[in-house]
């Protein structure tokens, strides 16, 4: 508790009142710890922009959202109508349906590179675990939101896509059934689904949402941003007690990133203005017509951002399974003959592995296509303690974990391709190919984020003035 | 921690209480829960369909819509009712042997999957994760299918793909063959949905 502080009778109108404010309220406070006293290191470079793009288009999605709530009409017999009243009708309802449409793609966009930057700079590794959970949590968060932002429209797309999503919840063993027809509330997605699914995409949601962005930014500024060096910028301070390679956030980055910001208006709002449909990808064709419960669209896809997780859900097939179960009992082999594990350990592996692949041969491979997506996003949050790295940053690292990353990165993208187009053999196999790749990629990293010629880290950032 | 010695008798009460609360805050929970479920009006809604079938021309596909999801009622030529018997051991479960009274009522729980041979009746919707398979009639080649197609349903979100009874091939995504309703004939043209004799 601070102590009551008396200002001087001389002192002006306005630091009076801040001083007043500041006796009752840590506004001074809060504003040094979070902006002119956050000292943030110097060397940030381009992938640091997406964290700030993200408080921006969440922003804007909060607004427009808020005012599309004001005319969209949540009711199976009416809502396809009223989005099409917001786009014809409502005075300048077009720009804020679009704006919002746009943010939702934005949104994944700026957090995949926000993911991507923190993956390859080490961003969550020790004393960053938290941040970067929270992180996944949010990633959570919005992958909810905007899968039940997708049904309000009640287009083909939202009802096929939404029908297929909620079945995901029935492939679980036992309580399947039951909870599929929880979320639902219905024995097929229909009014009842619309309606709980407009409060969850904008109360229930939302509020979640914001409250784990807030526990983000106070983790962050607890333990201070990492950078492309992954140096500690603490380790090295000045005699004021600042770290000497570090700035205050503001004005230095606030000012840093009014330019990121706006190329990033630039580009939204051409998409806004030119191509808000962007050729099918950021809103879907099929959605432009009514939902119909009898008559499932020829080709039916989710939008991008969740693509590269269907795929993997797509590529899980019955060979899939007995491709897994090989892998499980070649590395039960692998951890018997190779490893110094004590025996006692071995006989864990051996009797896990087995259990395992009784377990994947008893269930049919719709559920372990459901655990392959959702393992696939549950691994994220395991990262800072699969990762055994000597270094932080990509930068220090053998040049081949490069192209490890580079071939993930890849992978990833083909994936997400191949989950928007409509399944063939050869699809199903390359996504087979890339879910292994992805999976080993992060269950294997203990073992090879170890190996090869590591180089020397510097004591401090690396940074040339400009 | 304070040096002060622990009072026992008042940590048996905050945790006495703490338990107390614990179970009011369940207790309260379960009606917020409970609000999920299907609703009255939801269950009523599910009343038997009656159809009439005369119109339908071999090799042609009527849709009904029962409790919110689409019937198919088809009548097969004979062509297609010969080719069910030749292509078994392309099936996951030809003899619909899985989930016995789930999927296949007993009265259907034979090669055609049917009452009468021609007459094919199913819930179009895929067993794997809801959508609606669309017509493929057509024998032979075409684009994601296999060359030696029989004629079936394709199911256009993961591909699996059925027989013209409805049943499922080998190593889909679709665990199942697609689900037969209830169903009873209450004349030779007239087909009641959602109901049997066994109800």
């Amino acid at each position: 508790m601070a102590e009551f502080k008396e200002i001087s009778p001389d002192a002006s109108n306005g630091e009076k009142l801040l001083n007043w404010v500041d006796n009752r309220f840590p506004l001074s406070q809060l504003y040094k710890e979070h902006l002119s006293e956050y000292y943030a290191p110097k060397n940030f470079n381009f992938f640091y922009f997406f964290g700030a793009l993200s408080i921006l288009v969440l922003v804007i999605q909060i607004v427009t959202g808020i005012f599309l709530v004001m005319h969209y009409k949540p009711d199976a017999a009416v809502a396809f109508a009223s989005v099409e009243y917001i786009m014809r009708d409502v005075p300048w309802g077009w720009l804020i349906r679009y704006m919002h449409s746009t943010g939702a793609s934005a949104f994944f966009i700026v957090v995949y590179m926000h993911m991507f930057r923190g993956l390859i700079y080490g961003s969550y590794r020790k004393p960053r675990e938290l941040v970067w959970i929270f992180g996944c949590a949010i990633f959570l968060c919005l992958m909810a939101e905007a899968f039940m932002g997708y049904l309000l429209p009640w287009g083909q797309m939202s009802y096929w896509g939404a029908q297929v999503i909620v079945n995901l919840f029935s492939a679980i063993p036992f309580i399947g059934p039951d909870l599929a027809l929880l979320i639902r509330g219905d024995y097929v997605v229909g009014d009842a689904t619309l309606n709980r699914f407009f409060s969850f995409h904008v109360i229930a949601v939302p509020l979640v949402l914001l409250g784990l962005v807030v526990a983000h930014i106070i983790a962050l500024h607890e333990v201070g941003s990492n950078n492309p060096d992954g140096v500690e910028i603490k380790a090295t301070k000045g005699p004021d007690g600042n770290p000497l390679d570090g700035i205050p956030f503001h004005p230095y980055y606030t000012i840093h990133d009014i330019l990121g910001v706006s190329v990033f208006l630039l580009v939204f709002t051409s998409i806004i203005f030119f191509a808000p449909e962007v050729g099918g990808y950021f809103l879907e064709y099929n959605n432009f017509i009514p939902a119909d419960p009898l008559k499932t669209p020829l080709h039916i896809a989710p939008v991008w951002y969740f693509t590269p997780y269907y795929s993997m859900l797509r590529a899980t097939t019955d060979v899939m399974v007995n491709v897994l179960s090989i892998i499980a009992a070649l590395s039960a082999v692998f951890v018997v003959l190779k490893t110094a594990m004590q025996s006692r350990g071995k006989v864990i592996t051996v009797v896990g592995v087995a259990v395992l692949i009784v377990l994947l041969k008893t269930f049919d491979a719709k559920f372990w296509g459901v655990v392959v997506m959702g393992g696939a996003v549950v691994m994220l949050f395991f990262l800072p303690w699969l990762d055994h790295s000597p270094v932080k940053s990509i930068r220090y690292r053998p040049t081949w974990h490069k192209w490890l990353y580079a071939v993930f990165v890849v992978l990833f993208i083909v994936l997400g391709y191949l989950g928007i187009q409509p399944p063939s053999e050869i699809g199903t196999l390359i996504a087979q190919v890339g879910t292994i790749y992805y999976f080993g990629f992060f269950l294997l990293m203990p073992w090879w984020t170890q190996l090869g010629e590591f180089k020397q880290v510097p004591d401090r950032v690396t940074f040339a003035a400009h | 921690m304070s040096d002060t010695p622990m009072d026992s008798s008042k940590r048996t009460w905050l945790i006495a209480s703490g338990c107390a609360g614990a179970i009011g805050g369940v207790a309260t929970a379960i009606p917020f829960v409970s609000t999920f479920q299907p609703s009255e009006r939801a269950k009523a809604a599910g009343a038997a369909v009656e159809v009439d079938i005369s119109a339908i021309k071999p090799g042609e596909k009527l849709t009904v819509e029962w409790r919110g999801k689409p019937v198919w009622i088809v009548r097969r030529t004979p062509e297609q009712v010969a080719e069910l018997s030749k292509i078994e051991n392309e099936l996951a479960d030809p003899n619909s042997e899985r989930k016995p009274g789930e999927i296949t009522p007993v009265y259907a729980k034979n090669q055609a999957r049917s009452i009468k041979p021609e007459i094919f009746v199913a819930v179009g919707i895929c067993t794997h994760l809801g959508c609606s398979p669309g017509d493929k009639f057509v024998t032979g080649p075409q684009p994601s299918l296999p060359d030696n197609w029989p004629g079936g349903f394709l199911c256009p979100c993961h591909g699996s793909t059925f027989d013209m009874a409805g049943r499922v091939f080998k190593n889909k995504p679709a665990p199942d063959n697609l689900e037969v309703p209830p169903h009873m004939y209450l004349s030779d043209n007239k087909l009641l949905i959602g109901e049997d004799k066994s109800a």
